[in-house]
């Protein structure tokens, strides 16, 4: 199985990561390479196996639903990039 | 030199008013200054270690004083640290300050430390060489004596390559790190010093930069299994703000240090002979066998029959998880931004311009192995095969109590070196990955040299919360190996 150029881009889209034209062949070859690798995996055995969900075995705990936290908005918008009254700012989405 | 003290010298000697926190807290921020060359920290916070030493002084002249009361510490800049910048070594996270402490920071403040400053690391924790950092790599301040390594510098081993290389060079009495594939221990191997991931649940991942959350545990680097003991007790501890942290009480990990290791049944997984494993690492494998059966140890074959599986299906389940994790890096709450014409090609710009080469590569495979039409074959293979990982080590534990391997499968090694072939890299992990699969708790203990005079570890595995036991037989080791071997102080 050979990662091609296009799907590599289509990767790269999903990831929101852009590459230039330069680095699209170097991953693509390092990703077939670690794909091919992890290949191996089918090897395994695991009919009947249920894949694993928690590491530890323990039940999620549950809490009461209130509000426990909150108000901190000056807090949470003081690393952001840019802000017009209380929001983040983007480039604009909808014409 | 005051910065040669232990940690637990160091709480006795405060104790007694031998020495102030202040004086303590001074010694080692000249250290640092005098240790420049390493780039061990990313940011230091010597105004701040002050005046938490003077707070110190404070409490300790009124005789009271937490359990680390004036204990310098670093802190691995994966933890997020109110009111001091926080990178995870990345310039994705340019300009971060966070408006938060994480919870295990949290502790050790409430406990009496003091903090140094923040430690280098490989960026998100993704590396094994701390060569992926974007401030740099971080230098091991070990040298070899003779062979290839011989006049270059080595790498302290990774993720938390600045938090060892510290604590090995007497920068810092103890730190703190992250381990989600070995994180802790094999650059605690690499640095001839001590380092404990506990058990997955056992510390809060609250406030830590997450990487791969099913895998990421906060744990302790220090020189002594005592010192690690006591770090560890400071920082676990359940946490409602984490909901897959324990509600288990965290006993007094030093109590029982000293318990002796006799009727102990100690593992030896056959699995973990692997080709081309230097000869020295072997050895020294089969006297960590003979020092424990000397103490009364029960040694038994064991066998963990996954074991070669376990690589490969780390590398997916940690970049798919990653992926998912990093996605909150979009250039529009916090750190960097690359501006664009429109929102998506903002999102791709930033994070062009602020991942670096390894971090892109982890996000595009977890991308890969999620998408439609692969995640059965890849993820939940992966998941299937991680169930049957973590049910070796179940069955293992029927016959022991313990597992002793080697940490790594190699020393220290020169910077730059195994930086293009990523497998090669990753390979660095094989004897830690699979407990770090299994959730289970592991330490590093230097226990000898190599033949070109660098630290080799051997590496305890215990039950899920069985971390007393660790450290128990982990003393046990420490004290059998005695070793006194330390890196040459720096100019």
């Amino acid at each position: 199985m050979a990662l091609d150029e296009a799907t590599m881009r289509k990767i790269a889209r999903l990831a929101r990561i852009r590459l230039n034209d330069g680095e699209v062949k170097p991953f693509a070859a390092e990703l077939d390479g670690l794909l091919g690798w992890i290949e191996q995996l089918s090897e395994v055995d695991t009919a009947g196996v249920a894949p694993m969900t928690s590491v530890v075995a323990m039940k999620l705990p549950q809490r009461a639903d209130r509000v426990t936290d909150g108000g901190d908005a000056a807090a949470i918008l003081a690393n952001a990039p840019e802000t017009v009254d209380g929001y983040f700012v983007v480039p604009k989405v909808v014409e | 030199m005051t910065t040669e003290m232990t940690l637990t010298q160091a709480r006795a000697a405060l104790a007694q008013r031998k020495i102030s926190a202040r004086e303590l807290t001074t010694a080692h921020l000249a250290a640092i200054e005098n240790a420049k060359v390493l780039n061990a920290f990313i940011t230091l916070t010597a105004e701040r270690a002050l005046a938490m030493a003077d707070a110190s002084d404070a409490r300790l002249k009124r005789g009271e004083g937490g359990l680390l009361e004036g204990a310098p510490l670093a802190i691995k800049d994966l933890f997020c640290t109110q009111g001091v910048r926080t990178t995870a070594g990345s310039k994705i996270l340019d300009g971060f300050t966070p408006p938060y402490e994480s919870t295990v920071s949290a502790k050790l403040w409430q406990a009496g430390a003091v903090m140094l400053g923040k430690a280098n690391l490989d960026e998100f924790a993704m590396g094994s060489s701390n060569m992926t950092s974007a401030y740099g790599p971080v230098i091991n301040p070990w040298k070899a004596k003779s062979g290839p390594a011989k006049g270059r510098d080595l790498v302290p081993g990774g993720s938390s390559g600045g938090s060892a290389s510290a604590v090995a060079a007497r920068l810092a009495l103890g730190a703190t790190g992250t381990d989600t594939g070995g994180s802790i221990r094999q650059p605690a191997a690499f640095c001839g010093i001590t380092g404990i991931k506990p058990t997955y649940g056992r510390c809060s991942r609250w406030g830590i930069v997450a990487f791969a959350s099913s895998l990421d545990q906060a744990g302790a680097f220090a020189r002594t299994v005592e010192d690690t003991a006591l770090l560890l007790r400071a920082m676990a501890g359940h946490d409602p703000k984490d909901s897959t942290s324990a509600a288990i009480p965290v006993p007094d990990y030093a109590a029982g240090l000293n318990g002796g290791v006799k009727g102990l049944r100690v593992g030896i997984p056959k699995e973990y002979r692997v080709d081309g494993m230097p000869e020295a690492i072997d050895k020294l494998w089969v006297k960590g066998a003979e020092w424990l059966k000397a103490g009364g140890a029960e040694i038994v074959e064991v066998s963990l029959p996954h074991t070669k599986y376990a690589l490969p299906c780390y590398y997916i389940v940690a970049p798919a998880e990653a992926s998912s994790n990093l996605a909150r890096y979009d250039g529009v709450r916090f750190g960097l931004r690359v501006p664009a014409d429109d929102l998506i090609g903002q999102y791709e710009a930033t994070r062009a311009a602020g991942f670096g080469r390894e971090v892109k590569r982890r996000i595009l495979i977890g991308t890969y192995v999620l998408s439609a039409g692969y995640y059965d074959a890849y993820y939940l293979q992966a998941q299937k095969v991680r169930a049957r990982i973590a049910e070796d080590f179940t069955k293992a534990y029927e016959r022991c109590d313990v597992i002793l391997t080697p940490t790594a499968p190699s020393a220290a090694f020169a910077i730059g070196d195994q930086l293009d072939d990523p497998i090669a890299m990753y390979l660095n992990d094989v004897f830690t990955v699979p407990a770090s699969l299994a959730g289970l708790p592991g330490i590093s203990v230097p226990a000898g040299l190599d033949a070109h005079g660098l630290p080799l570890g051997l590496q305890l595995l215990g039950r899920a919360f069985d971390e007393t036991t660790v450290l128990r037989a982990a003393k046990a080791l420490e004290d059998a190996a005695a070793f006194t071997h330390r890196p040459e102080p720096l100019p």
